[in-house]
Parts: structure tokens; sequence; C-alpha cells
């Protein structure tokens, strides 16, 4: 919690005069620099978890705010949704003495547990390396690795995209922000039923000519609901009494289909 | 029908999930095991975390093996007394166990061990067990010879004797005691109940009619992976109450169909059965550690673990 309104607290900093500078530079009306806003909205703003959780679809939709006529140049959409970061070590097997063991690993300081990021065209013409390298939009920008000792720690990071991505807890979906009239778009992202509990942080993105124009973020609230909070909660503040519930519940279970069979065979 | 796992943290099918306790339960019911070293592999193998396999399953074996002994005690075929001595060596085990997992742990190849344990003592039991019982099955097959005498070993020279009426033997404390520590041991390293190596060494060591093996062996399983459950509930935080519900339904019913399908079968075709099939998983595990695997990277959560 402390961490991410942290960060938020960071964006808005950064945001600030990024906005305040668009904005005066926009009132200047020779100079070429369109002062376009992103306002969006989210399907829901927290997701619960209960017993039956499958999974969910997220819709991402918005308008783009402006002035004046467009200016020249694409207009394009970036929507990233991202899962609370946690660090991960990644472990590469090797053959020793004939069988297959871990051998080198790589610690990923901060690796999301889930990343999406959907953009209306294919991902060069949206936008340039520079603006992802300063936004930290692409997956791979979004995972954070300093301390890797192992030469080639980028098969690693590598790995570590290939293998959620295969479990669809990274996913790149070009093409899928639909824009009307350069002014309205949606998105829809699915998430998968094995989600983290956290705030997931939602940014879109306007560029033109590959430029980033304006930034949008909010947060949903993903959270486990009804038994499967009061069953995690229990797990980690009272442990020895939740140990002994598992047990009496698997005793009791044991004894009730026991004498359930006996009943049924006399 | 899917169901979200509160401390796995994923959704899996119900269905899916009551058929693996139940088949689960029917091994534990026939064989007396507990069939941990079936159900870790299975869970894993549709994505719920190791850590949380290895906690839970141990709270299903509690619970498979509890309604499986039940069975066996109206039968009277539970040696009590000897299940009490395997149980003393078996908790003095499992603390050991803890500890030397812990120390392997901070080495940093846990999994290997794990797995090497579990190819190692499933290769050597289910081939000694295949071989004597594809013997005994030829021996019953030819009417003239008859089956022969109780052998005396080492076993029967030790101190400390003790009468066990069940089994109608008159043997020391010290083999049941010492089976049990070692079985305590690998159920705390290789998470799993250890009625796979109890089983053949109470009928190959011991020589304790294969009738009252499996409820003796059923009947101290409950108690060390009951203590297990107890100990990663606390200290790992990963038994899922949810999971072990559903494997603990299909586990207890199967567990039932087991005891009764034992029952129709001979001694020697359910040793060749189990041996098989402890044959079959050390071939698995064998494989994985000598093929190249296709995918060489894994992912742990957290840092250096």
């Amino acid at each position: 919690m402390i961490r991410s309104s942290f960060t938020a607290a960071l964006w808005a900093l950064f945001l600030l005069p990024l906005t305040a500078a668009a904005q005066g530079v926009a009132d200047q009306a020779d100079v070429n620099f369109d002062g376009e806003q992103v306002v969006a909205g989210l399907s829901q703003n927290t997701i619960s978890i209960t017993a039956n959780f499958d999974g969910t679809e997220l819709l991402i939709f918005g308008a783009v705010k402006r002035a004046e006529l467009p200016p020249p140049g694409k207009l394009q959409v970036i929507v990233t949704v991202e899962g609370p970061s946690a660090a991960v070590t990644v472990r590469r097997k090797a053959r020793r003495f004939g069988i297959w063991v871990n051998a080198d690993s790589v610690e990923v300081d901060a690796a999301p547990s889930f990343y999406a990021v959907a953009t209306s065209a294919p991902w060069d013409t949206v936008i340039s390396d520079t603006e992802d390298l300063r936004w930290r939009i692409s997956i791979p920008r979004a995972i954070r690795s300093v301390g890797a000792t192992v030469s080639d720690s980028q098969s690693f990071t590598d790995a570590l995209i290939r293998i959620r991505s295969e479990s669809g807890l990274y996913q790149t979906l070009p093409n899928t922000v639909k824009i009307s009239e350069e002014t309205l778009f949606s998105t829809a992202v699915e998430l998968p039923s094995n989600l983290v509990e956290g705030n997931y942080r939602t940014r879109v993105f306007l560029t033109r000519d590959r430029e980033v124009v304006d930034a949008y973020e909010s947060e949903i609230e993903v959270q486990k609901a009804g038994l499967e909070r009061w069953l995690f909660r229990l797990s980690r503040e009272q442990p020895l009494a939740y140990g002994v519930l598992a047990i009496v519940l698997a005793i009791s279970l044991g004894w009730v289909a026991s004498a359930l069979f006996r009943y049924i065979r006399t | 029908m899917q169901i979200y796992l509160p401390i796995a943290e994923v959704s899996v099918n119900v269905f899916l999930l009551l058929g693996m306790g139940m088949m689960v339960g029917i091994l534990s019911g026939m064989f007396g095991v507990g069939g941990g070293f079936l159900l870790t592999p299975l869970l894993f193998f549709i994505g719920i975390p190791s850590a949380v396999a290895v906690a839970t399953g141990a709270d299903l074996i509690v619970a498979s093996s509890f309604s499986g002994v039940l069975a066996h005690l109206k039968r009277r075929t539970v040696d009590l007394r000897m299940g009490m001595m395997l149980l003393v060596g078996g908790l003095v085990g499992a603390a050991l166990g803890v500890q030397i997992f812990a120390a392997m742990r901070e080495v940093g190849q846990v999994d290997l061990l794990v797995k090497l344990f579990y190819v190692v003592f499933l290769g050597i039991i289910g081939s000694l067990m295949f071989a004597e019982s594809l013997r005994a099955i030829r021996r019953a097959r030819q009417p003239g010879t008859k089956p022969k005498r109780r052998r005396h070993n080492w076993v029967h020279n030790l101190p400390l004797k003790m009468k066990f009426r069940t089994s109608g033997l008159y043997i020391s404390v010290l083999p049941p005691l010492g089976i049990g520590l070692l079985v305590g041991v690998l159920s705390a390293i290789m998470g799993v109940g250890g009625g796979f190596i109890m089983v053949p060494a109470m009928i190959y060591l011991l020589g304790v009619p294969t009738k009252v093996v499996i409820g003796t062996s059923l009947f101290q399983i409950i108690f060390v992976t009951g203590f297990t459950t107890l100990l990663h509930a606390t200290t790992t935080h990963t038994v899922d109450l949810g999971l072990a519900l559903v494997l603990v339904l299909g586990g207890v019913i199967g567990a039932q169909i087991g005891t009764r399908l034992g029952t129709k079968l001979k001694a020697e075709q359910l040793r060749i059965l189990l041996a098989i099939l402890v044959l079959s998983v050390c071939i698995k595990l064998g494989l994985d550690l000598l093929l190249q695997p296709s995918e060489l990277y894994s992912i742990a959560s957290g840092g250096e673990g």
C-alpha cells in the first residue's frame, strides 16, 4: 500500500510539470503543439475474487478532449494494465553429471504479476523507442532487472516474459484499441483467473507521430471477497487455528464418509 | 465449474480436483499408502504452486487415511501397538526432516534433492516388491510347492522384544521405531505420508501380515501427515483450505471404495499392483531428470531463496 501510493505520488510529480508545460505551449497559437487531453473510464473500479472467480473482462474506454481542430499526424492510443510488482527468481536448468538441475539464476528486482499492453496499431507505428523507454510501456521495459550476475541475463528476462505470456499473464495486444472519429476509443483486456491481489494500475497514452501527447492513469483494486478473504486472512493472522481447522475438517469429513458408506451397506 | 483457491491464487476445475482426490483415496484404501507421491506431482501438473501442493496434499492424506483406518478398525486389521511404535519414530523423524529440509534449502537445491529421493526410493522399493510378488504369484500357481516359512533374519535377534498380538509377532521394538524414524524424515522432505516405504518395510523386514500392514500404516500416516500439515500451516502458510476441501471430499469417498476393492483382491495381486504404480511414478520422475526439459527456465516468486 505504501509503495503504490508512493509511486502514485511520483507519477503526480512527474505529470504535473508536463501537463502544465503542454498547456502553456498550447496557448501560443503559432507553436504547433496539440493541446489534446485524454479522458478515460473503466468498466469496474474493484474486482472481487470470490470462490467461483474465473477471470473477467475489463473494458477501458474514453475520449480525447481538444480545444481546436485535430493536428496533423495519426492519433494512436496505448492502454496498459499492470498488476502489483514483485521480485522473482528465474532459474535455468543445465546438464550436470547427466541429470538436469537448476544451475544459473537471475533475480529480477521487480516484475509485474500481470501486464497487458493494447495498442490501436502495430507497435512500431504507435510509439518510438525513446518514448517507450521514458514511459516504460512495453513489457520488457516494465520489468526492472539490475543486479544480474550472469552474462546473458537478457535470456532470463526473455524467459520470464515467455513463460508468463504462455499463461496469459503478459499480453501484447496490437490493433485492439478501437478509435472512432479521432475522438472516442475503447478496448477490452481479458484478466485471467490466476490474478494476484493488489492495486492494478491502468494507463492510457495518447500518441501522435510516435510521441506521447498525453497520459492518463487510474487504479483498480483487485481483492479477495467472502470466504476466500476470510480463509486467506485466517491463514496469515492465526496460522495455528487455521492448521487445526484443516485437520479437524479432514478428520470429520473422513469420519462422515466412513459412516455414510457403512449406512449404505447395511 | 471453476473454483478460485484462496492461498494458491489460481482457479481450477472442481471436478478435476474431485477426481484426483478420489483416485488418491482409492489408492489409500487399497494399499495403505497415503497417495501423496502421486498427488503432489499431479497438483504440480495442473498448475498449483509446488509449496501449496505439498502442504495441502498432507491435509488430504489425513482425511483419506482416517476414513480408511476406520474401515480397517472395524475389521480388526490395525496393529495399534505396532502403529504407536512407528508413530513415535515418525514424529522424531519428521522434526529431524524439517531441519534437514531447511539446511538443504540454504544450499538452494531442494527441488533436485527431493526428486532424487523420489527416484531412488521409489525405484528400489518398486522393483523389490515387483520381483517378490511375481515370485509369490508363480509359487501360488504351482500347487505342489508349499509357501516358505517365515524366515528368521537379523531383525529377530535384536533386544527389547515385545508382543504384537494383532500381527502375531514377537520382535524387538527397535526396527518399528527405526522404520518410523526413516518415514518421518522422508515425509518432511518429500511431502508424503511415507506409506510406500512403510508398507514394504513392514512386510519384508518385520514380517507383518499384508492385511494388517495396510491398516497399521494408515494409522501412523494420519498422525505424521497431521503434524506436517500443522507445521506447514504455521511456518510456510501454504495449506490451501479451499483446495483441501475439494480434494478431501473426493478422497474420503475414494478411500471407502478402495478399502472394499482391497478386500476383493489377493495379497500378491495387491502388492504387484502397488509395485507397478510405484515403478511408473519412479520412471516418470527419472525421465524428467534425464531428458532435456522443453522449458529450461523456471520462475520462483520472491528473491533468492
